[in-house]
């Protein structure tokens, strides 16, 4: 009852954002670290869950638990209802044209190793597939993997100096070879957004494919598939303010129909014999042996929550948080050269997501250091470390900013490395 | 919290003994943790079996470039199992609440508050499984 009422004064149009509001929904927020309150600045590695997800979840294990598409009885058909309700929300989500496209996989790396085997098993020595340095390693390491199986060739994107994928080689890096070009919509450490449309283009030129690797960007609201022109976009649902063991591939229904299955088991056939199987269509011929059934449903009830918030007034709250983040840097750098922001400083366009790195310091001294204070971080390479190379940095520490974060999470980050900073760098 | 980075562990990290690298060493081993990139490389000249020259480059944080810099500080002369042993005692100094070593190793007392956070005990004991395995690597 009090959710509706938070979401309609929150989308009230004449109102301001009411961060406090959306804030009250986590029950999170109500636990402090050794006294003091939770600054919560890691939403890029996990996002917390609102009250209306944990009860999902709760409400489907207690009253509807069962398998999904096996038994013929009331608990049986109410899950496998839930659970095709919840692919029809991410379906919603996403654009896709239908919810046949949506595969539950594990998460983004689920996602992207799913394609990897089942689209990564139709290609030839030659062929080419093309990443970029920006990736999360959940990006690279599964097509070094097809490299290594079939002899196909890896061509990289480079980076540029802001941490987006730079697009000026993407003439010469795609060849009539080209079969997929695999890339990030937004960056986990720079928190740049990746320009897609140039990319599409080249791609559609040479007839390849393009995947998106959207676990940055989900987290932010509805993400339209169809206008981005792309063919596979993953993500996770623990980023997107869902429970953890569930994520999404979308895949475009005509790539999906000539694709072949990736795992074996349940689920995923029509007919099986001794001598052969007769797989079943997509979505399922890719979801094999029993999903993470509640987990779905707490993501269906993940992004409806989030398209129920005002999104509007969350992006641009975001924004104003991001910038008082580089600005705040800025000021305790004071003209020293010691805070090396890593990623673009305008506003627009970009994730909340702010990287910086200090001379001389290493990201988890600060972390450790800005836990005292409450405050939660990420330092280390991020699972990015061709981005680190490219830096020429092992690591960088990363706040990461969710629409439930406020002026005070800001305050108790620049504090508190001010402090740090004191005390390591007199 | 603030007591994981006491003046002692900072003004270890800063002495930094031993930085550098060793021209033309008997053993040599660069050591990645991997959950954070923390990189540590060390070099040693060995004879008769034990560490007669040692050095040491941390890219790294402070806890790991003070376990660096007291490892190097007190390395010459020990030999492998001295420096099992002294590894197994800090181990256990921050997983079970077993004493701090004696003698010149006592130095290493300084990490005792480090036990409580066990996602940085891989910190101190990086420089010692380098070491260790460099050792490991002449014979
Ligand atoms: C950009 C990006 N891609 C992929 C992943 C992997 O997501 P997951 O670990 O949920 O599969 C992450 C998160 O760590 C990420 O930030």
């Amino acid at each position: 009852m009090s959710n509706s009422k938070v979401a309609n004064s929150g989308k009230d149009a004449t109102s301001a954002y009411n961060v406090e509001a959306v804030r009250a929904q986590f029950p999170i927020f109500e636990r402090e670290i050794d006294g003091q309150p939770l600054h919560y600045l890691d939403n890029a590695a996990t996002a917390q869950t609102p009250r209306a997800v944990l009860d999902a979840v709760a409400v489907h294990d207690s009253r509807h638990r069962a398998n999904v598409m096996r038994s013929i009885h009331h608990l049986a058909e109410e899950a496998t209802e839930a659970f095709e309700a919840a692919r029809g929300q991410v379906a919603q989500f996403l654009n896709a044209t239908s919810p046949t496209e949506i595969v539950f996989t594990s998460g983004t790396t689920g996602a992207i190793n799913l394609v990897a085997h089942a689209f990564g098993g139709t290609l030839q020595p030659g062929d080419e597939v093309v990443i970029s340095q920006v990736e999360h390693h959940s990006n690279i390491v599964p097509w070094q993997m097809v490299r290594d199986r079939i002899g196909i060739t890896l061509r990289v994107l480079s980076a540029s100096a802001d941490g987006a994928v730079d697009l000026a080689a993407l003439q010469a890096i795609v060849t009539p070879r080209t079969k997929l070009i695999a890339v990030t919509h937004g960056s986990n450490v720079s928190g740049a957004m990746t320009n897609v449309a140039p990319i599409v283009a080249a791609a559609r030129a040479v007839g390849a494919k393009v995947l998106l690797d959207g676990a940055q960007r989900a987290p932010h609201g509805p993400i339209d598939v169809q206008a981005l022109g792309v063919d596979f976009y993953g993500f996770s649902s623990h980023k997107t303010f869902g429970p953890n063991g569930v994520g999404v591939l979308w895949g475009r229904s005509e790539v999906l129909d000539a694709l072949p299955p990736f795992m074996g088991g349940g689920e995923m056939i029509r007919t099986v014999t001794l001598d052969e199987t007769i797989y079943a269509e997509p979505p399922h011929r890719f979801e094999a042996g029993t999903p993470p059934i509640a987990q779905a449903v707490g993501l269906g009830a993940a992004l409806a929550w989030l398209c129920a918030q005002d999104l509007t007034g969350a992006a641009r709250h975001e924004q104003r948080l991001t910038g008082r983040l580089i600005d705040g840097l800025d000021d305790i750098d004071n003209n020293r050269g010691l805070i090396r922001l890593i990623g673009p400083r305008e506003l627009d366009n970009r994730l909340p997501v702010v990287s910086f790195a200090i001379e001389g310091l290493h990201p988890h001294d600060i972390c450790q250091l800005l836990d005292g204070h409450g405050v939660a971080l990420r330092g280390g390479h991020h699972c990015a470390q061709p981005l680190m190379d490219f830096f020429g940095l092992t690591g960088t520490t990363r706040a990461s900013v969710a629409l439930y974060n406020n002026d005070g999470d800001v305050d108790a980050f620049l504090n508190g490395l001010d402090d740090v900073i004191k005390l390591l760098k007199p | 919290m603030t007591n994981l980075y006491q003046k002692d562990v900072l003004h270890h990290a800063a002495a930094a003994h031993r930085a550098g690298r060793l021209d033309d060493p008997d053993g040599s081993v660069m050591l990645d943790n991997p959950l954070c990139g923390d990189r540590v490389t060390i070099d040693i000249k060995l004879s008769d079996g034990a560490i007669s020259d040692i050095a040491h480059e941390a890219k790294a944080c402070v806890l790991c470039q003070a376990s660096a810099s007291i490892l190097c500080d007190k390395a010459i002369g020990a030999d492998a199992s001295t420096l099992e042993n002294v590894q197994s005692q800090i181990s256990a100094m921050l997983k079970q609440d077993a004493p701090v070593p004696q003698g010149k190793w006592e130095a290493l007392s300084i990490f005792l508050p480090v036990a409580d956070h066990k996602s940085r005990h891989a910190c101190v004991l990086l420089p010692f499984e380098a070491a260790i395995n460099a050792l490991r690597t002449v014979d």
